[in-house]
């Protein structure tokens, strides 16, 4: 009996945290997907009776959607790519060269990570202005691309290459550029993906800095459209809000199921950082 | 340790690589020779990102410094210089205060409950009872969701005629607040949504703590008679003190910055309610265009953030607890 009544109480605890996190996420697909006079039928329906793509349409309608995927698409596309490959080349210059003012340069690039991002968006705005770039992908994207901490997470991880390897590939007359991109890049799969990926999330989910940096529906990325839906919708119909909120979520809900994984360690990873 | 090994190591191989030169240079001109050749690799591999810090993240500190001396409207030609003004208006009139109180509550509120469900969950997990993995990927998954799509969910929830949020007062007999449009409620509907978000990566980070926990302590203490609850408190506890430490700083830098929640749900209201630093900074400077009240907003976040910083620092370095 001691043994069992601890066992029942962490089942109900588990099953109960559960129902807290499941529950708002299963009410989004389940709200997306029924027409609205069953969304607005009270008490509501916990199974929708009948099924329907009609909300989809009618926030394609309301808001330019497409146009907003294509845009994350392309800014949290690039803004990665440039991400990684800016990370990975610094990360190695620190890890591998030899160079005056090493010591100086690599804290001014930790030094970056006590910045808040927040306290930088007026001014930013202002530079980005100033280079004429407002509302413009390049816009979006260039403030973003210098990541210190991927590139001290990177460079952690290089430090832990055996030397034996590169210097084998010195000694076959591989250059730097050759060691990093044959040897180094490929025995750190594992943690470039894991820095890609949470890139990305972030990326794909940025709000103030493409809130600020843009100023034409066409140029909204995602979430920013989904904040002009609900504007131009009005609560007067919550099928369509679902329906738009489901499209921004779902790339990244879909993306977690995928590389759990590596998205989990990527943000764990920052800790090690700390301690 | 590993770095006196690799630099003997590349300068071991380094001599190997090249052919012998007719006068052998003493080691240190060989090493300052090297130096300088890398110096060139060095700037193509390196410097775009720092230039890039330079420009996008210690320029706009110290260019928002001087801003905060300022009055601009972004129209006008040149800020133009005003010394303190800002900041005496500022901590002189009713909103500025006001905004600092909701931000000290906000940031509170946030950090007791990410760190104090946070723990309750790890522990749960800890169990490694049957599924206690999937439910803690579960409890993380919104930490990689938009935040203005959690808020969308979360407004149709809080809606007191169509919302869950009727249903679940109805169940107990009560009217369902109107959580978003009262001024006594929004706070605590943004900062509810804001921690259902947040509060798996607690989570997740003290169960990783917890696992890597020596187990010996624990079952010393349990020899000695203590019950599941002292151990807890008195030996786990403790142990997890620099993971707790870890998370209380990112929470309260995270917690000031809050803002896409905020943003889709009250947009700062209703009449100022949840109006934090974050909002205020972005409201005066985006909205109403006084660069000078949102510049030294910045630089008040800046100042604080910066103190957080510094206490992690120093007690870091001692260790926090044992």
């Amino acid at each position: 009996m001691k043994r069992i009544l601890p066992r029942i109480g962490t089942g109900a605890g588990l099953v109960a945290v559960a129902l807290v996190f499941l529950v708002p996420l299963y009410w989004l697909v389940r709200s997306s997907l029924m027409p609205n006079e069953q969304i607005v039928a009270w008490p509501p329906k916990l199974i929708p009776t009948e099924f329907t793509l009609e909300n989809f349409a009618r926030a394609l309608e309301l808001a330019p959607f497409g146009q907003f995927a294509l845009n994350s698409v392309i800014v949290a596309g690039t803004s990665t790519l440039l991400n990684v490959a800016i990370a990975v080349c610094t990360a190695y210059a620190f890890a591998f060269l030899d160079f005056p003012f090493k010591r100086a340069l690599f804290l001014f690039m930790l030094g970056a990570l006590m910045v808040p991002g927040h306290v930088t968006l007026l001014v930013n705005y202002i530079t980005i202005s100033n280079l004429g770039l407002l509302n413009t992908y390049a816009g979006l994207i260039l403030p973003g691309v210098a990541n210190a901490m991927a590139t001290f997470l990177l460079r952690q991880h290089f430090l832990g290459i055996a030397p034996e390897v590169l210097e084998a590939a010195e000694l076959d007359g591989a250059g730097h550029l050759r060691r990093l991109w044959a040897f180094v890049l490929p025995m750190s799969r594992p943690i470039v993906i894991t820095v890609a990926v949470t890139t990305l999330i972030g990326e794909w989910n940025g709000f103030v800095w493409p809130l600020i940096a843009t100023n034409t529906v066409e140029m909204r990325t995602m979430p920013i459209g989904l904040m002009y839906l609900r504007s131009v919708d009005g609560f007067e119909e919550w099928g369509p809000i679902m329906a738009g909120t489901l499209l921004v979520a779902l790339p990244m809900l879909l993306a977690f199921l995928f590389a759990q994984r590596h998205i989990v360690a990527g943000f764990a990873g920052a800790t090690t950082l700390r301690r | 340790m590993s770095i006196t090994l690799e630099t003997t190591s590349r300068i071991r191989s380094d001599v190997a690589a090249d052919p012998p030169r007719s006068a052998p240079p003493t080691r240190l001109r060989r090493v300052s020779a090297r130096r300088r050749r890398e110096w060139g690799l060095f700037a193509l591999l390196a410097l775009p990102n720092l230039v890039l810090l330079a420009v996008f993240c210690y320029w706009p500190v110290i260019a928002n410094l001087y801003l905060s001396f300022t009055s601009w409207d972004m129209v006008a030609p040149q800020p133009l210089f005003i010394g303190l003004q800002n900041y005496i208006t500022l901590f002189t009139g009713d909103q500025f205060p006001r905004v600092l109180s909701i931000t000290l509550v906000w940031v509170v509120v946030a950090v007791v409950a990410n760190l104090g469900i946070g723990l309750a969950l790890a522990s749960l997990f800890a169990t490694g009872t049957r599924g206690s993995g999937a439910v803690s990927m579960l409890a993380f998954s919104p930490h990689v969701l938009s935040g203005a799509a959690v808020a969308a969910v979360w407004l149709f929830i809080f809606d007191p005629r169509y919302g869950l949020s009727r249903l679940a007062f109805e169940a107990i007999g009560l009217t369902s607040p109107a959580w978003t449009t009262s001024s006594q409620w929004a706070l605590p509907a943004v900062l509810i949504v804001s921690i259902w978000q947040s509060v798996g990566f607690a989570a997740i980070v003290y169960l990783a703590a917890m696992q890597g926990l020596p187990q010996e302590v624990q079952e010393a203490a349990r020899l000695d008679g203590a019950n599941p609850w002292q151990v807890f408190w008195h030996v786990k506890l403790p142990l997890l003190s620099p993971t707790t430490f870890f998370l209380l700083v990112t929470t309260i830098i995270g917690a000031f910055q809050a803002f896409d929640t905020i943003a889709m749900i009250t947009g700062g209201g209703p009449a100022g309610a949840t109006t934090t630093l974050s909002w205020f900074i972005y409201e005066q400077g985006f909205k109403r265009f006084n660069v000078g009240f949102s510049a030294a907003g910045s630089v008040v976040m800046f100042v604080v953030l910066m103190l957080v910083t510094w206490m992690q620092f120093r007690f870091v370095e001692k260790r926090v607890h044992y």
